[in-house]
């Protein structure tokens, strides 16, 4: 299955804005986050086509995944 | 009290009233520029400090702020600015919550550290600051660590409570005290380039949502830390949202949060 990938703030750093990419199914958002090298405590928000959702869902065919980091300071 | 409006009514340059006659007032009738603020604008004068702000602001919405309470949690680098914009606008009463003293890696960003304050209490610099800025504004120093145990006295009265806090899982500790408060919390959060804004009303549950999955660490801040420009940029958003909720004016950051980039400049909204 084909999703796209976007990529917010930080997590863009040495990786990418957008990028599709041709993943297995039942493949998850945790899986993603592996895959991109990203550890699941450094995840802010994860959307799939704007909609909000835990590293759990699994990903489907046409669908866009949006990560955007984990921020704290102040 | 007739007599000093009448003579406030005589100075009035028009319906101004200048800080000069202000703070003569002040030392004529023996009251404190605070009182003589909240008598002028009740009784049709304008302070003319706040004249700028008279064209968005009528002398009704400058009397609302005059008897607004605003709790700022934390007084780091989003806080320092956030009470600095709230003096300026003319919020009569700021509760600044900070446990912690200035050190001089706070310099590079936090508005209140300077090398004189170095080792000072954040809370009293807030206060020095605050009565140097504007002095009808009162500032309620509490130099506590904001928690579960003692937020709820320490929102007693406030309007509104401005997250500028440095830790999760206190904010969502905070976000839970403005819930059982009944209170609106406006939310900021950075991280280098980087930051969040989003704004909750009681019986809204977005910022718990937004770290649902993992409250316990810290973010991208550990090791991105903060340049000078982004607490600022976040902490003038926060007040935009606190001067609207205060006024009943305008949309607030409800129900969603923006995403705020500056390395790339791009603000992206993220439905909640």
């Amino acid at each position: 299955m084909k999703v796209t990938i976007k990529l917010f703030a930080g997590f863009r750093e040495n990786r990418f804005r957008v990028e599709e990419r041709d993943l297995p199914p039942g493949f998850t958002v945790a899986d993603l986050l592996r895959e991109l090298g990203i550890n699941e405590p450094e995840l802010g928000v994860a959307l799939i086509n704007a909609r909000h959702v835990l590293p759990g869902q699994e990903l489907h065919d046409g669908e866009v995944i949006s990560l955007f980091p984990k921020v704290g300071g102040g | 009290m007739q007599d000093l409006l009448t003579w406030l009514k005589e100075r009035a340059k028009g319906d101004l009233l200048l800080w000069a006659d202000q703070l003569s007032a002040a030392n004529r009738f023996k009251v404190s520029v605070r009182e003589v603020e909240g008598i002028a604008l009740k009784n049709g004068l304008f302070p003319a400090r706040y004249q700028r702000n008279r064209n968005m602001f009528n002398l009704d919405d400058q009397l609302k702020l005059y008897n607004s309470k605003v709790a700022v949690i934390g007084c780091g680098g989003l806080g320092g600015y956030i009470i600095e914009e709230l003096a300026r606008l003319g919020v009569g009463c700021i509760v600044a919550v900070d446990p912690d003293v200035f050190e001089e890696h706070n310099m590079n960003r936090q508005l209140l550290a300077t090398p004189e304050f170095l080792g000072i209490k954040k809370v009293a610099a807030a206060a020095r600051r605050v009565d140097r800025v504007n002095p009808a504004v009162e500032l309620l120093p509490v130099g506590l660590a904001f928690g579960l145990d003692n937020g709820k006295q320490i929102l007693e009265g406030c309007h509104v409570a401005a997250d500028a806090l440095d830790s999760i899982s206190v904010r969502l500790e905070l976000a839970e005290i403005c819930q059982e408060s009944d209170m609106p919390l406006v939310h900021g959060a950075i991280a280098g380039w980087y930051g969040y804004l989003m704004t909750q009303f009681p019986g809204e549950r977005t910022l718990q949502k937004f770290f649902a999955h993992n409250s316990q660490e810290s973010g991208l801040e550990k090791h991105l830390g903060n340049p000078s420009f982004t607490p600022a940029v976040v902490a003038s958003l926060e007040v935009a949202e606190v001067c609207k909720i205060l006024l009943n004016q305008g949309t607030p950051m409800r129900r969603r949060c923006l995403s705020i980039d500056l390395y790339d400049m791009e603000f992206v909204e993220i439905e909640c």
